[in-house]
């Protein structure tokens, strides 16, 4: 067991871990953060995607001992200061994103990453780069429409309900 | 005009705040104090003999707390499944017994052979590896038809062939031979309906505990209907009389029918924690859930149309062998039959069918209810027979349907059900206005010039849900009733907890379930908390799926909140010294009709608790009624959905261009959620056709067991859909006129997919192509236009 120590929201947090421990048994199982969640064990499903040093990882792909000093941010630290939801949250929310919610933390994670490189995404360029972020529910249709609303696009002409 | 709350409003879910702030609670966000870890040692072969299991060698390793194999499950039941079919000889279906981890033999990869159970997860499948299982290996049943020929080697040596059973159903043989021998036309087509693995993206957890000083047990885990694995695992697996055992189903991550079930591993966690007196905690990873949740579809069919010479329906016959896997699952006999043979009329007056399934047990995989589970099936197989004959008649595919549809109602069709209410003409026509037919042409020369074949896909579906029925059910084989259950309790200050016996997954019933209740009283939806999943605080419900839980769940939150409205007119009445059959209540007020005398709906609930003028010689205090609500029919969704594609002619490719859905669900609680609920059965049947198989080689390993080689749908495999809902004929049993609408995509998409993609082959001068197997991959594709 070594210790390791990074900056998870906003917070320093430290904890011991062993050379395989994962990123995301590191946030779930250490610091009971379980709003990132295991969808696979290929890497595939996108489940538990989180932020690190502003980029979008697979947390089931980074080893947590390798992260020391790093920026962690998850689905718990994506709501404004005030407690409401994020531009990229309520627009999940407003355009029915999230069915059982489980794919909805990497998702959100996801797209947000998104719209930090690449601000007026087209459908395509959404649809693109979600690939890796499974929905079975599955609300893409809704997913892409809450990215484009989120990053302040008219929604309204989308493929009528 | 929209409504911006109450039945009909699109009002926003009220759960995807904790959802998307990570505070939802999952069953693998539960751990509990001293909880050990157990991992499944899983056969790597289809199909042996068990000669020995020592686990010696691994007990002694570190943190492994004890080692369980199918000897310690001797004296426990076995699985039990709920629906037994009669055969055509009036047999009962063959039933093995399916033991809790195996004993003697295992029947397909992934059959759990011993459980360790240690200090960690890790030490449990380290250990898990020390154990030394000798096998001696069977020849494998994987191909239904080779595993039905005499002789053939048995899944189940205690059953007399792998038949679990022969079944005819519908028209008799006199009326079938008429109609066939009196045709102008027979359209005869095979086909093969995929083997699907449903994938929630939630992977199955149990956890089970034990509470040594009351004897009770508790089991956690990821299930769409706690009550009915509080039933079925205490009455039947582990003897525990229900009031010592509580299920709780949290937040679940999507199920489509494969959390219906109650599995093996359920029954381990309840049944170690008691034996080990501390908790016992299970997480499926991907892998295991490709190798245990129960599977969907995988039907062999011919199917036979009988045409007159104008193109109506005589007669339809099929049969069908229906994979079962190793073991029956819960409800995996129902499939083939009920919720597959009573659909086959479709949309359409054919006035003779008859069904024959063959049920067939192989060294795979259980199969059982998936997203549509059965009605995906025969939708399938009709609307592409029918498109088949529209082409070999010359006659337009749009015609063909409209003249066979149904319009007068309510009709009993020649296999056992009762449509109660539909129109088909006008889900036809809307989607007609939906899809721009007319220029369709415009579109296709467009595409040709780009060297892409285009084709359009058009088809009808028509659904069972509202799974209910008890008496129906319960003549059909089902061992359990089916209805469904509320208690609504009104709190003093006016709020109201309603518990429901249904499950919610994903279908948003916290705000549409709350959103019923609330405009049935007038008050806002803020006032109204759903409250499900627990056994110890719902009443006995039998879950969501066969997309019933407003039709049935809510129909029963219906019936308790009529009760509470007529209980509180009373104590209106006595406060404002009217007749009860005098008081009207409307935006949460009650009124003496005709006056402007009224009491708000706040002061008559605190009257009932705190009752110090109250009419307590007639009424109770209190305000809390449970109903339970048993329907006479199923509902009936229908609706018409069409696919446009292009399809490259050099790889085969397919591309979704356009995808339109005109359905019939009746009345509509929250078009938003409804439209959800279309999109993702859409994404899921568009997945069926073009992308996701599960397959086994020769000797029975599963070739697609992880998303590396299962094709899961991907944003970027799917288009924007067009649906619409607005065709309303309310269901006319039910007190909300509603139908259901969480399998509807799922079961009329695969047909209008694979109906484009032939149209666009056969546009392009293709004319040998009649019919290709879903998935519609580029390679089948290209092999299929080569000839
Ligand atoms: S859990 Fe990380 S990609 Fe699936
Ligand atoms: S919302 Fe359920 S998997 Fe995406």
């Amino acid at each position: 067991m070594t210790q390791v120590t990074m900056t998870v929201n906003g917070k320093s947090v430290s904890g011991d871990v062993e050379g395989r421990t994962l990123l995301s048994d590191f946030l779930r199982k250490t610091l009971r953060l379980t709003g990132t969640h295991i969808g696979c064990d290929t890497s595939q499903c996108g489940a538990c995607v989180v932020h690190v040093n502003g980029r979008a990882v697979k947390s089931c792909t980074a080893f947590a001992l390798e992260l020391e000093g790093a920026e962690v941010r998850t689905i718990e630290g994506m709501a404004n200061a005030d407690g409401s939801l994020g531009t990229v949250q309520q627009a999940f929310q407003d355009h029915h994103g999230l069915q059982c919610g489980f794919c909805t933390p990497g998702m959100v994670m996801s797209a947000a990453a998104l719209l930090a490189d690449n601000p007026k995404p087209t459908e395509a360029e959404i649809r693109e780069y979600l690939e890796g972020n499974i929905c079975r529910c599955t609300g893409y249709h809704n997913i892409v429409k809450a990215v484009m609303a989120a990053s302040g696009q008219d929604v309204a002409a989308v493929a009528a309900e | 005009m929209p409504k911006d709350s109450g039945i009909g409003a699109a009002s926003k879910r009220r759960e995807d705040v904790r959802f998307l702030t990570g505070k939802g609670k999952y069953t693998d966000d539960i751990n509990l104090a001293g909880q050990a870890y157990v991992h499944f040692l899983r056969s790597d072969v289809a199909h042996a003999k068990i000669v020995s299991v020592d686990t010696s060698a691994a007990a002694a390793m570190p943190g492994v707390v004890r080692i369980f194999t199918g000897d310690d499950f001797s004296g426990v039941g076995g699985l039990p499944c709920g629906w037994q079919v009669t055969d055509r000889n009036g047999q009962p279906m063959q039933e093995p017994p399916h033991p809790v981890l195996a004993q003697g033999k295992v029947r397909h990869v992934g059959d759990p052979i011993a459980a360790v159970v240690a200090e960690s997860a890790a030490q449990a499948r380290t250990a898990a590896e020390a154990i030394e299982v000798t096998l001696d290996e069977l020849p494998p049943q994987i191909d239904m038809a080779a595993a039905l020929k005499d002789g053939a080697p048995k899944v189940h040596d205690e059953l007399t062939s792998n038949l679990c059973y022969d079944w005819v159903f519908g028209s008799d043989d006199a009326a079938i031979d008429a109609a066939f021998s009196g045709a102008a036309h027979v359209t005869t087509l095979d086909l093969v309906n995929q083997r699907l693995a449903p994938n929630a993206m939630e992977p199955r957890v149990a956890v089970g505990d034990y509470n040594d000083a009351a004897g009770d047990s508790t089991l956690y885990t990821t299930s769409q209907n706690p009550h009915v694995i509080r039933l079925l695992m205490g009455a039947f697996v582990l003897g525990i009389p229900e009031h010592k055992l509580r299920v709780v189903a949290p937040d679940v991550g999507g199920g489509f029918g494969s959390k219906i079930f109650h599995y093996a591993e359920e029954a381990f966690c309840t049944f170690a924690a008691k034996e080990l007196k501390r908790p016992v905690k299970w997480t499926a990873s991907r892998s295991e859930a490709f190798m245990t949740d129960a599977q969907g579809r995988d039907h062999v069919t011919k199917i036979e149309l009988a045409l007159d010479a104008d193109g109506k329906f005589l007669g339809v016959r099929t049969h069908t062998m229906a994979n079962m896997g190793a073991y029956l699952s819960t409800f995996a006999p129902s499939v083939p039959t009920y919720l597959h043979g009573t659909l086959m009329a479709g949309n359409y007056t054919t006035p003779a069918i008859q069904v024959n399934v063959k049920a067939v047990f192989t060294n795979t995989v259980a199969v059982d209810a998936y997203r549509g589970a059965g009605r995906p099936e025969a939708t399938y197989q009709l609307e592409r027979v029918i498109d088949k004959a529209a082409r070999e008649m010359g006659m337009d595919p749009v015609e063909i349907r409209r003249k066979n549809f149904i319009t007068s109602f309510p009709y009993a069709t020649p296999v056992a059900v009762e449509y109660d209410t539909g129109n088909y003409v006008a889900t036809m026509d809307k989607l007609l206005e939906m899809i721009d037919r007319e220029g369709f042409e415009a579109r296709r020369a467009e595409a040709a010039s780009r060297g892409k074949l285009r084709g359009l896909g058009i088809n009808c579906y028509i659904e069972a849900c509202g799974i209910a029925p008890s008496a129906l059910v319960g003549q059909l084989g089902a061992r359990a009733g089916l209805y469904e259950s509320a208690t609504v309790r009104v709190n003093a200050t006016g709020g109201l907890v309603v518990m429901t016996g249904s499950h919610s997954h994903g279908q948003g019933h916290e705000t549409s379930f709350a959103q019923v209740v609330a405009d049935m009283i007038g008050i806002d939806e803020n006032m109204v908390e759903i409250v499900h999943g627990d056994t110890a605080n719902t009443p006995m419900g039998m879950g969501t799926y066969g997309s019933r839980s407003l039709a049935v769940g809510g129909s029963a939150m219906v019936r308790a909140t009529e009760k509470i409205i007529a209980k509180a007119k009373k104590i209106a009445a006595h406060l404002l010294e009217a007749a009860d059959t005098d008081i009207e209540l409307k935006d949460g007020q009650f009124t003496v009709a005709g006056t402007d005398r009224s009491v708000a709906w706040g002061d008559v609930t605190l009257a009932a608790y705190v009752p110090h003028n109250y009419p307590i010689t007639e009424i109770e205090p209190g305000l809390e009624e449970t109903a339970f609500y048993d329907p006479n029919n199923f509902t009936y969704p229908a609706g018409a959905y069409a696919c446009e594609v292009e399809v490259d002619p050099d790889t085969g490719k397919v591309e979704i261009k356009g995808f339109a859905a005109a359905d019939d669900f009746g009345n509509i609680v929250n078009p938003m959620i409804v439209d959800g609920q279309v999109h993702g059965g859409i994404a899921q049947g568009i997945g069926q056709a073009l992308l996701e198989d599960c397959r086994y080689d020769e000797t029975g390993q599963i070739l697609t067991g992880s998303y590396m080689d299962y094709a899961m749908p991907r944003a970027d495999d799917l288009p924007f859909y067009q649906v619409d809902h607005s065709c309303q004929t309310p269901c006319t049993h039910n007190p909300l006129g509603v139908k259901g609408c969480g399998e509807a995509g799922a079961i009329g998409s695969p047909p209008a997919v694979v109906n484009a993609v032939v149209d666009a082959l056969q546009r392009g001068g293709m004319s040998h192509v009649t019919h290709i197997d879903m998935p519609l991959t580029p390679s089948r594709v290209w092999a299929a236009m080569q000839g």
